[in-house]
Parts: C-alpha cells; sequence; structure tokens
C-alpha cells in the first residue's frame, strides 16, 4: 500500500515537459516525511493488514463463510464460546465466528474501495467541469453539489439505498453518491486556487490552450486534496456500509459476512456472547483508524506549510 | 448586517426547490406504478385509487410536481402509509425528543471538547495532549451504533446504573407540555420526573455526543496552536500582558472562529447519528421514526422528514454563517 500510493498518485503521467520534476517532487517530498512519521506508519500497517487479510481470508481459515454449519450447537441464549475447532467461538448462527470476521474484512474492503471509486470518478469530473470551465457550468454544477449537501450524507445513502434495493451495487451506489458532492467541491475549490497562481497566468500569457493549462497544469497540482479525501473517506465508507446494514438496508444474503450485520445480529445475546458484538465493532474501528492515521499523515506529508 | 442575512436566506430558496424536484423524482423513481409502490405489500386496486386521485397520479408530470409543491406549502406532507398518520403532525409530536438529545450531546461536546482541545494544544507534546489527541481519533473512528451498543451492554445492561431504553420509565405518570421531557419536569415540578428524564438522556447524549466532541477536540486544539503562533499572540505577551487576558482576549477570540463553524457542522450531523442512537436505545424521536420508516419503506416518511431534515439543516448552516458574520467582521463585508 504505501510503496504504490505515492507512484500511483504521481501526477508526472498528466504534466509536461519541466513541470514534471516539480511534480515528482512534491510526491517524493511527502513519502520521505511519510515515511518518517510514525502514525503514517502505524496507519500503513493496519491498512496493509486489513488488505491483506482481505486478499487471503479462504487461506486463513479451513471454513466456509456463513457455512451455518454448527447451527445445532447454538441455542437460544447463548452460543459455543472458542474451542481447539474455533478460534473464536461460534456466532448465532453457527457459523465460525472467526471466518466471519475474516471474510467480513474482505465485504468492508470491496464495498469501501468501490463506492469510494464512485464518489471520487463522479467527484471529480463534476469538480473538474465546474473548477475548469467556470461560468454557466459552474453554477450549475455547485447548486447541484449544494443540494446534495442539503442532505446529511448518511441520510443521502439511505434515500438512495431505499430506492435502488437491498442489493451490493445498491449499497456501493449509494455510498459512492453521498461523497460526490465531497469531492466536486474540494477539487473545484483547489482548482480555483490553482487558477489564481502565477503560473497559470504564464502559461495564459504563453498562449497556451485552455483545455491543456486545466488538464496539463490546473488539474495535476490540485489533486492532492482529493486524494488525501479519498483515503480518509475509504474510513468514512466503510463505517457507512456498516450503518447501512444496521438500518436494514444492507447485504440480504445471509451467507455473506459483513461486519455491520454482524454486529446487529449479536444484539439480542449481548449478556451471554458479548464478544459477538465487540469482535465486528472493533474491526470496523480497527479499520477505519488505520485509513484515517494514514490519510492525515498524507494530508500533512502534502501540506506546503508543513514542508518548510 | 441584514442585507448579509437577507442575501445567506435567499441562498437556501433554490436548494430547497432542487430538493423538492429530486425528492418528487425520488418517489417517481421507485420501480413499478408510483401508487403501488407507495402502497407496498398493502396495494388493493381501491387504495391504488385513492393514491391516484389523492396524489394526482394520473395528471401529466409537471402538474403533479406543482401540486406536490402545492401541498408542501399548505403544510400537507402526506400521510403513514403504516399508521395513516400525517407525516407533519408525527414530526411534530417526536421532534422535540431528538431536539432534546442533540442539544444535549452537543452540549456535552462543546463543553468538554473546547477546554480539552485548548489544554491539548497548549501542552503541546506532552502526555496530556497525546491523550487526548488519541482519545479524540478513536472518538472519530468509532461508529455510532456500536459505541451506543456499548454504553447501553456496560452502563444499562452489566452495570445497571442507568435506564436501557426509551425517554422516560414507563410507570412514571408524568404531566408532558411542550413533549422535551426534562424541560416539561422542571416546569411542572415534577422533579422526579425530571431526573429519570435526565437519567434517559445521558447514555444516548453520550453516544451521540461523542464524534462531534471529537472533531471539536481537533479542531480547537488545531485552531488555537496556530493562533499562538501568531506575530499578534507574541506581541500581546512581550508587551506585558497578563497571560489570562492573552488567552481570553487574543487566543480565544480568533481561535474560536473555525470552531465556530465546526459546530454548526456538526449540529447539523447530528441527524444521521440520532437515527442510529435513538434506533439503539428505542429513544424515540424522528430519527427511531425515520428507521421504522426505512423498514417498513414508508416513503411518504421518508420523503417528508428528508425535506424537514434539510429544511433544519439549511437554518442551522445560516445561523452559523450569520453567528460568524457577528464574530468576523471581515464576512459581511466580502
Amino acid at each position: 500500500m504505501t510503496t504504490t500510493l505515492p507512484a500511483s498518485g504521481n501526477p508526472q503521467g498528466f504534466v509536461a515537459g519541466p513541470d514534471e520534476e516539480k511534480g515528482l517532487s512534491l510526491w517524493k517530498g511527502a513519502w520521505h516525511r511519510l515515511r518518517r512519521n510514525p502514525s503514517a506508519i502505524a496507519g500503513a500497517l493496519i491498512v496493509l493488514a486489513f488488505v491483506v487479510i482481505a486478499l487471503a481470508a479462504p487461506l486463513l481459515t479451513q471454513y466456509e463463510p456463513g457455512s451455518a454449519e454448527w447451527s445445532g450447537e447454538v441455542t437460544p441464549t447463548t452460543v459455543p464460546g472458542p474451542d481447539g475447532d474455533h478460534l473464536l467461538g461460534l456466532d448465532r448462527f453457527g457459523s465460525d465466528l472467526y471466518t466471519q470476521l475474516l471474510f467480513g474484512a474482505r465485504q468492508s474492503l470491496v464495498y469501501g474501495v468501490v463506492s469510494t471509486a464512485i464518489g471520487l470518478t463522479a467527484g471529480t469530473l463534476l469538480g473538474i467541469l465546474a473548477g475548469g470551465f467556470g461560468g454557466w457550468v459552474d453554477t450549475v454544477v455547485m447548486r447541484l453539489v449544494d443540494i446534495m449537501l442539503s442532505v446529511p450524507s448518511l441520510l443521502l445513502a439511505v434515500s438512495i439505498a431505499a430506492v435502488l434495493g437491498q442489493n451490493a451495487y445498491a449499497i456501493m451506489i449509494a455510498i459512492g453518491a453521498a461523497q460526490v458532492p465531497i469531492f466536486a467541491r474540494l477539487l473545484r475549490g483547489s482548482m480555483l486556487s490553482q487558477s489564481r497562481s502565477d503560473y497559470v497566468l504564464a502559461a495564459n500569457a504563453l498562449g497556451i490552450r485552455r483545455p491543456r493549462i486545466v488538464f496539463g497544469h490546473v488539474l495535476p497540482n490540485a489533486l492532492g486534496p482529493t486524494i488525501v479525501q479519498a483515503t480518509l473517506n475509504l474510513a468514512t465508507a466503510i463505517i457507512e456500509v456498516a450503518a447501512l446494514s444496521f438500518l436494514g438496508l444492507g447485504e440480504s444474503d445471509p451467507a455473506i459476512a459483513e461486519w455491520g450485520r454482524m454486529l446487529v445480529a449479536a444484539q439480542d445475546r449481548f449478556d451471554a456472547a458479548p464478544q459477538l458484538a465487540l469482535l465486528p465493532g472493533a474491526c470496523i474501528a480497527i479499520t477505519a483508524l488505520g485509513f484515517t492515521l494514514f490519510g492525515e499523515a498524507l494530508r500533512e506529508a502534502l501540506d506546503p506549510r508543513t514542508r518548510r | 448586517m441584514l442585507r448579509f442575512v437577507l442575501r445567506r436566506l435567499a441562498l437556501i430558496v433554490p436548494v430547497l426547490v432542487g430538493l423538492s424536484i429530486l425528492l418528487f423524482a425520488w418517489v417517481r423513481a421507485l420501480p413499478g406504478d408510483p401508487a403501488r409502490s407507495l402502497l407496498g405489500q398493502r396495494a388493493t386496486p381501491e387504495g391504488i385509487a385513492r393514491i391516484n386521485e389523492a396524489y394526482g397520479f394520473d395528471e401529466p408530470i409537471i402538474t403533479q410536481y406543482f401540486l406536490y409543491v402545492k401541498a408542501l406549502l399548505t403544510g400537507d406532507f402526506g400521510a403513514s402509509i403504516n399508521t395513516g398518520q400525517p407525516v407533519l403532525e408525527s414530526f411534530v409530536e417526536k421532534f422535540p425528543a431528538t431536539l432534546e438529545l442533540g442539544f444535549s450531546a452537543l452540549l456535552l461536546a462543546v463543553v468538554v471538547g473546547l477546554p480539552m482541545g485548548y489544554l491539548a494544544a497548549t501542552h503541546q507534546g506532552r502526555f496530556l495532549d497525546t491523550f487526548v489527541v488519541s482519545g479524540s481519533l478513536l472518538g472519530v473512528v468509532t461508529p455510532v451504533f456500536f459505541l451506543a451498543i456499548l454504553l447501553k451492554l456496560v452502563f444499562a445492561d452489566w452495570l445497571g446504573w442507568l435506564p436501557t431504553s426509551l425517554r422516560q420509565d414507563a410507570r412514571m405518570d408524568a404531566t408532558h407540555i411542550t413533549n422535551f421531557y426534562l424541560l416539561d419536569g422542571l416546569l411542572t415540578r415534577e422533579w422526579d420526573a425530571a431526573f429519570d428524564a435526565l437519567l434517559h438522556l445521558i447514555l444516548p447524549a453520550i453516544a451521540l455526543g461523542t464524534i462531534p466532541l471529537a472533531i471539536i477536540v481537533r479542531i480547537t486544539r488545531a485552531s488555537v496552536s496556530e493562533v499562538l503562533n501568531e506575530d499578534y499572540v507574541r506581541t500581546a505577551e512581550s508587551k506585558g500582558l497578563s497571560r489570562q487576558t492573552v488567552s481570553r482576549r487574543h487566543v480565544l477570540r480568533n481561535a474560536l472562529l473555525p470552531v465556530t463553524t465546526t459546530i454548526g457542522l456538526q449540529a447539523g450531523l447530528l441527524f444521521s447519528g440520532a437515527v442510529l442512537t435513538e434506533t439503539v436505545f428505542a429513544f424515540n424521536g424522528i430519527g427511531q421514526y425515520l428507521f421504522e420508516a426505512i423498514g417498513g419503506r414508508d416513503y411518504p416518511v421518508l420523503q417528508g422528514y428528508i425535506l424537514f431534515i434539510a429544511l433544519i439543516y439549511a437554518l442551522i448552516n445560516l445561523t452559523v454563517d450569520v453567528g460568524y458574520g457577528v464574530i468576523d467582521p471581515r464576512v459581511r463585508v466580502s
């Protein structure tokens, strides 16, 4: 994760000529600062562990998720605790809790990444439209963004999910759509502030065409905050997926392990088996912590004010 | 100042108009016949005919939208499919609960968050700072519903110190004038009722207030530490002003600007959290009602509530902007 991020976020592909070295040094400098920041390393390690667990889930357990194989051992009031066969015991449906948690990571990763990618893509496009073209396009886009921001994002996601129905796509689109205004506004703002800088004035004076200025100069330099926001939004997205599940709008297929739903299902036998709620809850919080730590360290590393 | 307020107020109108179009389109976008999807599984031919008549679904789409807006403007927000109760009525009935909860949560967040953020900034790099910063980070990443469940489990179920759910003990025969239970208890001098309502508020308020608290701590810390480095603070110190005067007149006054905005933004976001918190504690406010509406696919309720929340959210943001204009004259002028 840490080794790929600066490279993938490097705007050098967009930047032409002499700008290339400047763009590189910004991200290179950020990389050096990240490596020296303990909370960046802690965040990166959590994220790395989360991704590895999500990808390697089937290799880390001998059981299938949602198998309900041992449902006979679950009583109405309690569940069997840890033993030799089951590292963390069973859940209330008679599946292996450890297996459910591993596969829950997989769900969270997919939901988190896809929904953030949806929000990032759509938000970036709107942001480029507004920030790059200005005028009436800007007005229309920003009014749309205002309308979307007029409802708290979780409620926006709830409304969208309620229309689209209970399936994986609906959840990802709902959570992604709720992020669109955040990205659009952020990118527009940073593009506008870049547009006022001297190098844009210089490019204008040289007679470079507007699209080339927008895509070659303004956009690459304005992308930093958006990438930081995307990292932070991964944390929010993972929490919101769980919240949608909690509200009964999540994945309806019981064979799929999902942390938020595990938490809801655990509520009726809290006293007897608190681990059923505590472990998935802790998983959500730790994963969100990882992305938050890393995202904030990245913001600090990219902030020109902290570079002095 | 008045012009500033009016200009800001005028900006709300297009947003609300846009939102009403979206909400209108939203119910129309539900798959199938709108009357059928409004009624769900309870659809009968008579029911469908009644809904078609009431909402004018037989009319052209533009006419339908204007009928919808006309109904909204006359206070008709439709009725719940599940209970038949008018949406506006249930909103008015349940909103005090959410307001009471949200206000307590925000009060907690501000009263605890501001001093903690300030102390962290003035003790940077020391144990207190590390403790506060890590604590606030933990507060930001813990999902509201998880925290609510945890608090309920530990303080209500295990320790038995506080009630597990509801707004007041069901056996409490309290008089309700305003539907703000705590306030009612105080107004009617039913002290035991007021105290009971207060006990019921504690856990939900902590659950709902933790994220705003954590965010207020972080913003206050960042803002205070930035102001502490300003030249005017150094000047104030070097001209011999007492520490107290400097922190009150120079540091706090300037550092509070971004904090005010944050508090306002958090106040709006409490509505999302309230849906989750009220559900866990069966705290009978608009949050829980929204949860029930989601479960029952009660679209008129969802539609109406989202519009209300957007309106209140807009008013909160307006208040914040105006408040900002009062504290910072530069905002008014620009």
